[in-house]
């Protein structure tokens, strides 16, 4: 009682989310003090170099002969398998994104962001701006703020440390989204609307945080847990709890029902940052829904179960089908990637532990997100290289004969709507195998066959944009931009991991099966 | 270590196809044919280690966390499907020299994807793990879509979709069994193993094995193409060009029936007794409708298809009514069918090229203008109905006869099925070939065969006849696989197996 213990801090293990939290604020310092020809140059060198160091930070600790796992500062980072796993994923693909950030031969030496936000739209101010070529560069600062939120959040070990991280990676995203250099009304119409929902999301997260504590009287995952199995109060609490846990979750992770920022978000955002959002924001979101169902609730779960399978096939079905529909390839990808958010699902619900060796659910969801990763990426990537003369061409029917004018481009984005489709020989199929067979193997058969029906519905989805760009008719005006290697290496890597994770999916397999053990 | 025959067998083409990615349009049609008779000989240096004994099984680890191998071997079934291949692909490619298509699609696309093709049907047909086996199942898909919706009719875009779904939605079938054989190995065993040998030993229980054998069975069924989800064949047929068409009905719809043996028969027989009834019925039902639609065709393309299903059927009912003279023969069929209908559809392309139609309303009195490519025809057309002397007569007898020996009704009705045969195929035949030369046909039929032509259609016709008049070089090696079979099934002939007396 008299006696104040100091807080403890593994500075080693954590040193891949400081990295990038420190880089973050460097980034900072740099838009205030270098010059503004050199702001771009720097920004770009500082966070290659960031993330390659976080990179051999997260290596090296991960090889320490001991030490490597545990329960990190004061019991709020849980840094397990899964964690480094995650870890390296967000960096892998957080790099890849922000290559694509900084794309300037597409459009004249201009990024894909506004000249000066702040402008109205239209006005001379903006105008202004446009002439003297001033550009944002702070957009680096502000994704790798996001991205060290999202490494705390999927490696939360409390429920207070996944809202605070929850709340690092979603506001540097909303002003993200706002920050398109075309369409700008558009971009920040689904900068307000994603800030708005967002915020009710948090809300939510926050009233079930609440809700838990009171429930269980602890904000850590494993007591929860224990609290469940040793009940102490009425489930009337816990199970509202959960119900507003997820309604959080769900929304980061972008399933029905609480879906609806993602077409408009990812249409109106600048299209790097729409290919940032559609990964690391996942990726990151789904982390900590398997994390919290899982060590948290893991005991309870026949209750939630049933409640994820639902939302599981509700989103398949409307992702797919609404997919259909959609004349505008970004909101298509929308719509694909809320589909296969649902898909993710099934595996969740699963929650398979598997024994030695074998597949287990958090090893497929992995899986299934790594091989959709590399696909989102260069997918968006190869979107922000398709233009006409006022940028972007967004509408499918543009993208028409593209297979005749640039075939390599077309065809790469024939392999990644394949490996979206799941057929075989591209690491979609791989994944999709996983996550079925986690579902079946938690028995949830039927849903699985539910799944299947829905990949046949999305399979079309895919099929049709591929007989657009190889059997219709071109269009004029539009032709693929002359990029750089900022985009031509996540697009290069995209279609080569998609390839490679098809026929040799083994080592990355063994990889994620064998570190999957979540600390309690 | 021996050298891996079988991995090298099919990578031959595969290089080829990479090979077709180079700029070399000027060559690009000769080296792809180089490849396609490298294979040639590699299969046939197989089939001579094959016949010599020597094992050729192969087998390394892929996907360990599946239980999945890279595991390749040939019985007797799988050695003739892979000879069937091999041959086709140089005679297609030879019929399709002049190939065109718009853009980019090219002769040298066109080379490119057929080599694809036979890269991945060859691996199919040597897989003996469950995995490997659906992954090339599918992936074959692939090259066959670009190959009907790049080349061909006008609405070949709608046909290549049609095509894609209907195997897709098959296929996606097959994946939740194929899933569902991984949860239940576990569950039995402890481990997962997708190896054909250690499957075929798991119990699976009554309802379990029913259950995973019907997802495998819809797939076959959509592929074999069966009534009533036939229809995407003849639109293919319709839309795409004849060496396309030799392919898809030549060789990838066999692995259908390939797969009802191998799979469904292999893994699941007691399912597979089960399932019998109604398999039977949908085969009569194939041969009937397929016979009488192609007598109602009036576009010759769809005609062939209609024939073709109607032929699916009499191979389905080999299979399903458990004799060993019937299992033999469809396999056999399967060999002949492959022959006899790239000899059907490799002609009327010929046909179809100088007309510029494929009604049969546009045809008549062609063989007085262009009498070697009638009579041609005509062989390719008397294979069809199972002529005696046609390799085909003695497979179609054979099933016939195993029928009869377990349900003679059945045996009576698809005997029906070979009388309908001969009016569809003699009906084309007059209406096309004889009568008085119309206007029209003579405007176009200006020229014979050519060398070219003749050269395509030679070794076919040999082999037809070859077959037709020494079965017994084929059946010899046929003959242990379906007797494997009825002994994996547990079952035996009702009288002596026919063989003997065939013999």
């Amino acid at each position: 009682m008299n006696t104040l213990t100091p807080p403890t801090f593994e500075w080693l293990q954590l040193a891949p989310v400081l990295t990038v939290l420190v880089a973050a604020c460097l980034g900072i310092v740099i838009e205030a003090l270098v010059p503004r020809r050199w702001r771009f140059v720097s920004q770009i060198a500082l966070f290659e170099v960031a993330v390659l160091v976080a990179f051999v930070f997260l290596v090296i600790s991960w090889r320490l002969p001991a030490d490597s796992m545990g329960l990190m500062a004061m019991g709020s980072i849980s840094l397990d398998g899964p964690t480094y796993l995650m870890w390296g994923s967000l960096l892998v693909f957080g790099l890849l994104s922000l290559l694509v950030f900084s794309e300037r031969d597409l459009d004249n030496g201009a990024t894909a962001f506004a000249a000066s936000a702040a402008s109205v739209p239209g006005s001379p101010s903006e105008a202004e701006a446009n002439t003297a070529r001033h550009e944002h560069s702070e957009v680096f600062p502000l994704a790798l703020f996001s991205l060290s939120g999202m490494m705390v959040f999927c490696a939360a070990n409390d429920l207070l440390t996944a809202f605070v991280a929850l709340e690092v990676m979603s506001l540097p995203l909303y002003l993200l989204s706002g920050m398109a250099r075309k369409r700008r009304l558009l971009s920040q119409e689904a900068a307000l609307k994603y800030f708005l929902l967002g915020a009710l999301s948090s809300a939510f997260f926050l009233f079930g945080v609440a809700l838990v504590y009171g429930y269980s009287g602890s904000f850590q995952f494993s007591a929860i847990n224990d609290s469940i199995s040793d009940p102490v109060y009425g489930r009337g609490l816990l199970y509202t709890g959960i119900v507003m846990l997820a309604i959080g979750l769900l929304f980061k992770i972008g399933a029905v029902p609480f879906h609806n920022w993602v077409p408009d978000v990812y249409v109106g955002a600048p299209t790097p940052v729409t290919g940032f959002m559609a990964i690391c924001t996942k990726l990151a979101a789904v982390g900590a829904t398997v994390r919290v169902f899982y060590v948290a609730f893991g005991a309870e779960r026949w209750s939630w179960q049933p409640l994820l399978a639902t939302v599981a096939v509700i989103t398949m079905a409307l992702g797919v089908v609404v997919a259909l529909t959609q004349t505008d390839m970004k909101r298509l990808l929308a719509y694909s990637s809320i589909s296969h958010a649902g898909f993710i699902l099934v595996a969740v619900v699963g929650a398979t532990a598997g024994g030695n060796g074998q597949m287990n659910s958090f090893g497929s969801i992995l899986f299934y997100l790594i091989a959709y990763g590399f696909a989102t990426i260069a997918a968006f990537a190869i979107v922000t290289m398709v233009r006409d003369s006022a940028g972007e061409v967004h509408a499918i029917s543009g993208w028409a004969g593209l297979g005749r004018k640039n075939p390599l481009l077309a065809g790469i984005f024939a392999l990644l709507m394949l490996s979206f489709a799941g057929i075989p020989l591209t690491g979609g199929f791989i994944g999709k195998w996983a996550v079925f067979s986690a579902a079946w193997r938690g028995g949830y058969s039927w849903l699985v066959l539910a799944a299947v029906a829905f990949s046949l519905v999305a399979a079309y989805v895919y099929i049709r944009v591929i007989v657009l760009m190889f059997f219709a008719e071109p269009t004029t005006g539009v032709a693929v931009g002359r990029a750089s290697g900022m985009t031509w290496v996540p697009v290069g890597l995209g279609a080569i991991a998609s390839v490679y994770l098809g026929l040799f999916p083994g080592p990355l397999l063994d990889l994620v099966t064998s570190a999957s053990t979540f600390l309690r | 270590m021996t050298f891996p025959w079988l991995t090298f067998l099919g990578l031959v083409p595969l290089v080829g196809a990479g090979v077709m990615c180079l700029p070399i349009k000027q060559i690009a049609r000769g080296v792809a044919m180089v490849f396609a008779l490298l294979t040639v000989v590699v299969a046939i240096g197989v089939t001579v280690l094959y016949v010599g004994g020597t094992p050729l099984a192969e087998k390394a680890p892929w996907i360990p966390a599946f239980g999945a191998w890279w595991s390749v071997g040939l019985d007797g079934m799988a050695l003739v499907m892979v000879l069937l291949t091999a041959v086709l692909v140089p005679i297609v490619l030879l019929a399709e020299w002049n190939v065109t298509g718009t853009g980019r699609w090219n002769a040298q696309a066109f080379f490119g994807l057929v080599l694809v093709l036979e890269s991945l049907s060859l691996f199919v047909f040597m897989s003996t793990d469950v995995l490997l086996f659906y992954l090339f199942f599918e992936a074959t898909l692939i090259p066959m879509y670009f190959l009907i919706g790049g080349f061909g009719g006008p609405r070949r875009a709608y046909a290549a979709v049609k095509f894609l779904l209907f195997s897709l939605a098959g296929g996606l079938v097959m994946l939740a069994s194929v899933i569902g054989l991984y949860v239940w190995s576990i569950r039995l065993t402890g481990t997962p193993t997708y190896l054909l040998s250690e499957l075929s030993k798991l119990d699976l229980g009554t309802n379990i094995g029913r259950w995973l054998m019907l997802g495998f069975l819809i797939a076959f069924i959509v592929k074999a193409p069966m009534v009533p989800v036939h229809t995407w064949l003849p639109t293919a047929t319709e839309q795409s060009t004849p060496g396309t068409s030799v392919l898809l009905v030549g060789i990838l719809d066999k692995i259908g029936t390939f797969g009802m043996i191998r799979f469904c028969l292999g893994l699941f027989p007691e399912a597979s007794q089960w399932v019998a009834p109604v398999m039977v019925v949908l085969a009569l039902i194939s041969i009937i409708y397929g016979a009488v639609a192609a007598i109602g065709s009036t576009n010759l393309l769809r005609l062939v298809a209609y024939t073709s299903i109607s032929h699916f059927g009499f191979m389905v009912l080999g299979i399903y009514t458990f004799t060993s003279a019937g299992i033999t023969g469809s396999i056999f069929y399967m060999l002949n069918h492959g022959f006899s209908t790239a000899a059907l559809f490799l002609v009327l392309g010929f046909l179809i090229t100088r007309r510029g139609s494929a009604l049969v309303g546009d045809y008549g009195g062609v063989q007085k203008l262009a009498p070697v490519l009638t009579g041609v025809f005509l062989m390719a057309g008397l294979s069809g109905l199972a002529l005696p002397g046609m390799s085909s007569f003695v497979s179609e007898f054979m099933v016939l006869a195993g029928t009869w020996s377990r349900q003679p009704v059945v045996g009576a009705i698809a005997t029906l099925g070979t009388v309908l045969a001969a009016v569809y195929i003699l009906l084309m035949f007059q209406r096309t070939m004889t009568g008085p030369v119309t206007a029209a046909t003579a405007e176009h039929f200006t020229t014979d065969a050519t060398a070219r032509e003749k050269w395509v259609a030679a070794p076919l016709i040999a082999i037809i006849l070859l077959l037709g008049f020494l079965p017994n070089i084929a059946l010899g090696v046929i003959e242990p696989t379906a007797q494997q079979a009825m002994i994996q099934v547990k079952v035996t002939d009702p009288v002596a197996p026919l063989g003997e007396e065939a013999k």
